[in-house]
């Protein structure tokens, strides 16, 4: 018995147990002032020392942990935002009086319409299309395929600014645009420059270019649906072409989704080098009005502006639209930043009603 | 009588590998077929090759005597049109082993979806049937729920409702517990005993042997791509008579 309470007293705090395992006092080498401290209570109400390391009964607040370098961070780009903030403001460069003045005039507002237009056309026409070339890929047909896969590389390897002066100039190729039996007999004929005018030839190499982005985009969202939907599909007796509007697509919208928008995001700014077409859009008509009165930068400003609004307006809708994809893909779909608020000033609401009589008090 | 299903002289193979090897088989109307047999035997294969998810190299099948995928020219079988096999299709129901319940869906609109688009039928007249199947698979209070929602054996009872819901001829399951942890087997298997008790012709492709044994008319033991045995649960269960039988029943009883 004397040895075994040797052997306790020397022990660290944290073995209340058997001998057996608190016996060396080199196996935590780490603790040994600690241990000779406390021996003297170890040994005479070990209990004491096994409440707080159990947790048992007292409840113990957790801390975050913070990094000192953050915050470092967080000043340092904060005087750069403040910086930048102040230049806008200040800086009599950016002549905020003249953008005022332009930002809404009449042939502003007609330019952006015509740049929505050229977007809305480039989307549509591009997206469908592309369709058509994703099922083209993924069809079991070799010869299909391969139309679809040299169409995508031909139109991605060409400039965007390249191919539209190509379609802007393809009255040089084709002086006339006929209809009528292939290398046969031509029933109608008409004039190509009277077919496409400049807003036909933009329109038509935006849709081109579109289509075989998002030929790729479409391929790839389809082929992240599981196989087994597929032929679960099939399995239900339901019909080819169902199975894609029904169960194939909806899903690969979710992941076609979030591109698709980049894509639109992208086209929408991409039609600005229409405007070596000399089409009236939203960036060749804040050209004109500097060449006019040299305020190159306030009017480079009024289109900045207006793409960033644009711009916005697209991603919120993108959220929205997305949400919908969503469905049954979480067990719950999270709230919307609407609804976000809406509870958080419920929130607030309910805690300032019940302020005034802790005020009160 | 013709058959529900016939199998004859049924081949087929993956490369160099013959996965099903001049298989034989004749299942009456009504009757539970329980399919046994180590893994890669071939038993998911032979019951994909019934409603043509997997095509055959030589053999036919027959469901309730119509040729399934084939059209007969000769002494030549030609491959139907797709739109034709579809069609066929939709009186076979299936089963998978990962339920593959279409997960954008509800419940609801998973079971009407083929009636109404594969078999033209009116949508209204399909819900009030499909909510009369949910409710006989225990999932009544589900029908708006996605699958995510649910558990694995919920989910596999949505997609035992959503084969009925094509009121087929005959129904395959394809390892339906398989992929369900052990509590939510018997769920999913009560469904199916209460199906074969109604007098649906079942083949059920499982590793549950005491299933079989309960509600098997017959079982048909296949190893290599081949019926090895075939016959009364009693008899190949508990009276093997071939060797590979009573190993493989040794390893997994």
């Amino acid at each position: 018995m004397p040895s075994l309470s040797t052997v306790r007293r020397s022990a660290p705090p944290t073995t209340t147990a058997s001998p057996s395992s608190s016996a060396p006092p080199a196996a935590e080498p780490t603790r040994p002032p600690a241990a000779s401290i406390s021996a003297t209570s170890a040994a005479s109400e070990p209990a004491a020392h096994s409440v707080p390391l159990s947790g048992g009964g007292a409840v113990l607040t957790v801390v975050p942990r913070r990094n000192r370098w953050t915050w470092v961070g967080v000043a340092g780009v904060g005087l750069l935002v403040a910086m930048f903030v102040n230049g806008l403001v200040t800086n009599p460069g950016w002549d905020w009086p003249t953008f005022g003045r332009y930002f809404a005039t009449e042939t502003v507002v007609r330019a952006l319409g015509t740049t929505i237009q050229l977007t809305v056309l480039g989307t549509v026409a591009g997206f469908a299309l592309g369709l058509v070339l994703a099922a083209m890929r993924l069809s079991s047909n070799a010869f299909l395929r391969t139309v679809a896969w040299a169409y995508i590389w031909a139109f991605r390897s060409i400039p965007l600014i390249v191919q539209l002066l190509f379609w802007f100039n393809i009255a040089y190729l084709y002086q006339t645009i006929s209809v009528g039996v292939p290398f046969g007999p031509s029933f109608a004929s008409v004039e190509t420059n009277d077919l496409l005018g400049a807003l036909g030839a933009a329109v038509l190499g935006l849709a081109l270019h579109q289509a075989a982005y998002a030929a790729e985009i479409i391929r790839g969202g389809i082929l992240s649906v599981d196989e087994g939907q597929r032929e679960a599909a099939s399995a239900l007796g339901i019909p080819r072409r169902r199975q894609l509007t029904r169960i194939v697509l909806p899903q690969a919208m979710r992941s076609i989704l979030p591109n698709a928008a980049n894509e639109v995001i992208s086209l929408f700014k991409g039609t600005s080098i229409v405007s070596v077409l000399a089409i009236p859009e939203l960036f060749y008509q804040v050209q004109v009005i500097y060449g006019r009165n040299s305020r190159v930068v306030p009017l480079l400003l009024v289109a900045t502006v207006w793409y960033i609004i644009l711009t916005t307006l697209l991603s919120i809708g993108q959220y929205y639209v997305e949400r919908h994809f969503a469905r049954g893909s979480a067990r719950s779909l999270p709230p919307t930043p609407l609804q976000r608020l809406r509870a958080r000033w419920a929130g607030i609401a309910t805690q300032a009603a019940r302020r005034p009589e802790a005020v009160g008090r | 009588m013709t058959a529900a299903v016939d199998l004859r002289g049924v081949t087929k193979s993956f490369g160099a590998h013959r996965v099903l090897d001049d298989v034989d088989l004749e299942l009456a109307e009504g009757t539970v077929t329980v399919v046994l047999g180590p893994s890669g035997s071939g038993k998911s294969t032979l019951l994909r090759t019934i409603n043509h998810l997997e095509k055959i190299d030589r053999g036919q099948v027959r469901v309730n005597g119509t040729l399934i995928g084939y059209r007969r020219v000769g002494d030549r079988l030609h491959e139907l049109p797709e739109r034709d096999i579809l069609r066929q299709r939709s009186r076979i129901g299936f089963v998978f082993q990962q339920f593959n319940l279409f997960p954008h869906l509800t419940v609801l609109e998973n079971v009407v979806e083929a009636p109404v688009s594969a078999q033209h039928r009116k949508r209204s007249e399909v819900e009030v049937e499909a909510r009369t199947l949910l409710e006989r698979v225990g999932l009544a209070d589900k029908a708006a729920a996605y699958p995510r929602q649910l558990s694995g054996g919920q989910q596999q009872r949505v997609a035992i409702a959503r084969a009925l819901a094509l009121q087929p001829d005959v129904i395959l399951f394809d390892e339906p517990t398989s992929a369900l942890d052990p509590e939510l087997v018997g769920e999913v298997l009560a469904v199916i005993k209460e199906l074969a008790r109604d007098g649906a012709t079942l083949v059920v492709v499982t590793h549950e042997v005491g299933f079989a044994r309960e509600v098997a008319d017959t079982v048909v033991f296949l190893d290599g791509g081949r019926v090895v045995e075939q016959g009364p649960p009693e008899q190949v269960i508990d009276h093997p008579t071939h060797e590979r039988t009573r190993a493989f029943l040794d390893r997994v009883l």
